[in-house]
């Protein structure tokens, strides 16, 4: 059963957790293929998203998947503060929940965003990627789409190679992935791997083809060279050089290797334009699934707030 | 209370390490001074205190204190932090001098001095500035900062980066005989840090401060220390590494002393996880290995020390995204609370020693002449229940800021008297009887 008042990361949930969402998703990929892509499970109810960094996937997958469970879904695009100025996060999230929405899906460039707002307001948080904490729907979208793909998650070899250190898609993974038992191998420069990954229960590789060998799966994430403080690569082309997804490196690779990307892509940098395209990819499943994903994490915690209303009522 | 009234405080367990004392007995208090100090003292007094049950101590010496004048009232003032102090059971506090404008002149010295006057509830000694405005770049005026009274000088916050100005500053310091007090800190290392360096910023997305960073600069403070010959005392001592050089120091026989702070060994970094901004300060918390090396240095004498580093931040300035927080906590209400469920109660320390650590031991690194219950000697004394309990909460605390790493907690000691110079000046009234 979900009790969560909120979704903030995959480090804090159990793996019965995980497996709810996942399969909560199942049941709600299908409202997509109707006719009328809708059902009420949230009508009457208020979705804001609260985006504090600019997103178009992630805030559309959001809308896209409020409105089919027919919920009201208002868009904030706020401007982060520099928090001695103008309105704080506190502030803002009691006022939408003031304004009596139920749900804040927010997306916040500092790590533990999510968590200080969802303290803060009664009401629920999805958290949408906190700096580089956690990106939690992100991961869950990807561990949905191995499991469709592959038809498990137990025992699977999922490698994923990029910017670890800067990355919240990696962290999520990597606490889903574990706790769901696959082997997760994370590859990255070395100057991009943070400590403490193996006690995340994460392998550590620094070649790019050694991580590919023997995986059931790659995910790949977007090299941000506008964030990269160390300038770990003097340009883009030693990146994809070095670390970056080729067909010539697939090809050495299990044949049926499934190969992910959050998006979007920097073709021609962290994955070349053939292997974005090619047959092993699922990237725009993905896409498809983060609808089913974040439907269920939706419902899932709008339900626990009434389920909470109702006790107090009683 | 009129100063000449005396005290007699009845019945008490006495802890003076000083004079190796640990004893019931009474305390006559007379004029601001211990009179006399035995068992059935028998004397007219203005005031009975019944210590029976309780514990004696001298007061605490308290020297890392940010008290926030001049310039930041809305944190805390002379008053509201003096206030806190006494209701710790702190009598005398070090002010440290990272305030706005810094103290780093004898003017600024005098502004603190005249709201010193005005308003402290108890003793307040000085520290000023290395340099000016604590940017790095040029000594203070050592000696006369010294004529004014200043007992020791840091540039806590920072660290002075330049080799050689801190070995010309620490050259300076020990002509003048005034202590220099060094946050050990290379923020070439550490910078936009706001956790422990490991498992702990990765978990947290967030940047970290390596223990190297701290070791390293304490590496080079203890070698400087030698080459000036100075007295050199390393503040807020965080991790293990430091711990050990320190020790390998002490045997070298350099002139060179510790602290530490009680969020140091009662918290680890895993209280940081749920990104709550009142486990953060630098040096942040750190992990077991760490918090176990600090207990064992305490335990051995490699520290020497106990202090809050009391660091008052408004609502405002906590309340608001992780990396954006100010850094500190405030301790000065649960410094001796706190020590003693983590070292007392835990058999690491006994109770003359961690008095030794709270009072003794500070005042004669700063060179001042408190921490004992010696006869003459001025009445600083505090009065405490060791087998009562509080909850830490923000309604409890005194000081103008509520950023305390300890709110919700049972703490096992309550304050019932705080006595600085002959007079009450903190007594508990909801917790006696």
């Amino acid at each position: 059963m979900w009790i969560r008042k909120d979704l903030l990361g995959l480090e804090e949930l159990s793996k019965e957790e995980l497996e709810l969402i996942l399969s909560t998703a199942e049941s709600f990929k299908e409202v997509s293929t109707r006719e009328i892509k809708k059902v009420p499970a949230l009508r009457g109810k208020t979705v804001v998203n609260l985006f504090y960094e600019p997103s178009t996937r992630t805030r559309v997958s959001f809308e896209v998947a409020a409105k089919r469970l027919s919920a009201d879904v208002i868009n904030i695009a706020a401007e982060a503060s520099s928090a001695r100025k103008g309105e704080t996060l506190i502030d803002t999230g009691r006022n939408i929940e003031a304004l009596k929405a139920d749900i804040i899906v927010v997306r916040h460039n500092a790590s533990g965003a999510a968590a200080m707002l969802a303290r803060n307001v009664n009401i629920s948080v999805v958290n949408a990627g906190d700096g580089w904490h956690e990106h939690p729907t992100q991961a869950l979208l990807d561990i949905f789409t191995l499991k469709e793909t592959l038809g498990r998650i137990e025992g699977l070899k999922v490698s994923i190679v990029g910017d670890i250190a800067h990355s919240r898609v990696a962290r999520s993974n990597i606490w889903g992935l574990a706790k769901l038992g696959a082997q997760v191998t994370v590859c990255a420069p070395r100057i991009l791997m943070p400590p403490g990954i193996e006690e995340m229960g994460a392998r550590i590789s620094y070649d790019i083809d050694e991580a590919l060998h023997d995986a059931d799966a790659v995910n790949v994430l977007r090299m941000q060279f506008e964030r990269d403080e160390q300038k770990a690569f003097p340009n883009q082309f030693e990146y994809l050089e070095a670390f970056g997804v080729t067909q010539e490196r697939l090809k050495k690779a299990k044949k049926d290797i499934i190969v992910m990307h959050p998006g979007p892509i920097n073709r021609g940098i962290e994955m070349s334009s053939e292997v974005a395209d090619g047959a092993n990819s699922v990237i725009l499943e993905q896409v498809t699934n983060g609808i089913a994903v974040r439907m269920a994490v939706l419902f899932l915690v709008a339900q626990a707030s009434d389920s909470r209303k109702t006790e107090a009522h009683e | 209370m009129n100063k000449n009234n005396k005290i007699l405080i009845k019945g008490g367990r006495l802890i003076d390490p000083a004079n190796k004392l640990d004893d019931i007995g009474d305390i006559l208090i007379g004029a601001g001074k211990i009179i006399q100090v035995g068992k059935d003292i028998k004397v007219n007094s203005s005031l009975v205190i019944d210590a029976s049950g309780r514990i004696i101590v001298p007061g605490l010496v308290d020297m890392h204190v940010h008290l926030r004048e001049p310039g930041r009232k809305d944190k805390e003032t002379v008053a509201s932090g003096t206030k806190a102090a006494a209701k710790g059971g702190v009598t005398s506090v070090l002010a440290m001098p990272n305030t706005q404008p810094a103290i780093d002149c004898p003017e600024n010295v005098r502004l603190l001095k005249e709201s010193i006057k005005n308003s402290a509830a108890v003793r307040v000694f000085i520290c000023a500035a290395v340099t000016k405005g604590r940017k790095g770049e040029e000594l203070t005026d050592i000696a006369k900062l010294k004529k004014e009274g200043v007992v020791a000088i840091s540039d806590d916050g920072s660290s002075v980066d330049c080799d050689k100005l801190m070995l010309k500053a620490l050259s300076k310091a020990r002509e003048e005989k005034v202590l220099v007090i060094c946050h050990s800190e290379d923020k070439g290392l550490s910078k936009n840090g706001v956790v422990n360096l490991g498992l702990t910023s990765t978990r947290m997305g967030l940047r970290g401060i390596s223990r190297e960073s701290e070791y390293g600069r304490v590496k080079r403070d203890i070698f400087l220390a030698q080459k000036s010959k100075a007295r050199l005392h390393i503040a807020h001592v965080s991790c293990r590494e430091s711990v050990e050089l320190i020790f390998q120091a002490k045997k070298k026989g350099l002139k060179i002393t510790a602290e530490t702070a009680p969020h140091y060994f009662a918290l680890t970094e895993d209280s940081v996880l749920g990104y709550d901004t009142n486990m953060k300060m630098n040096p942040p918390l750190r992990g077991k290995e760490d918090v176990a090396a600090i207990k064992q240095g305490l335990a051995d004498g490699v520290i020497d020390i106990i202090a809050s580093d009391h660091a008052p931040h408004t609502k405002n300035e906590k309340d608001i995204e992780f990396e954006q927080a100010e850094f500190g906590v405030i301790g000065l209400e649960t410094e001796l609370a706190v020590s003693a469920r983590e070292l007392v109660h835990k058999g690491i320390l006994s109770w003359p020693q961690l008095v030794e650590k709270m009072s003794l031991n500070p005042a004669k690194i700063l060179g001042i002449n408190k921490g004992t219950l010696s006869l003459g000697q001025d009445a600083d004394i505090v009065i405490f229940s060791a087998d009562k309990k509080w909850k830490v909460s923000e309604d409890n605390l005194v000081s103008k800021s509520k950023n305390s790493a300890f709110l919700g907690l049972d703490l096992p000691v309550v304050v019932e008297y705080t006595v600085c110079r002959g007079e009450v000046v903190y007594s508990d009234e909801v917790y006696r009887h």
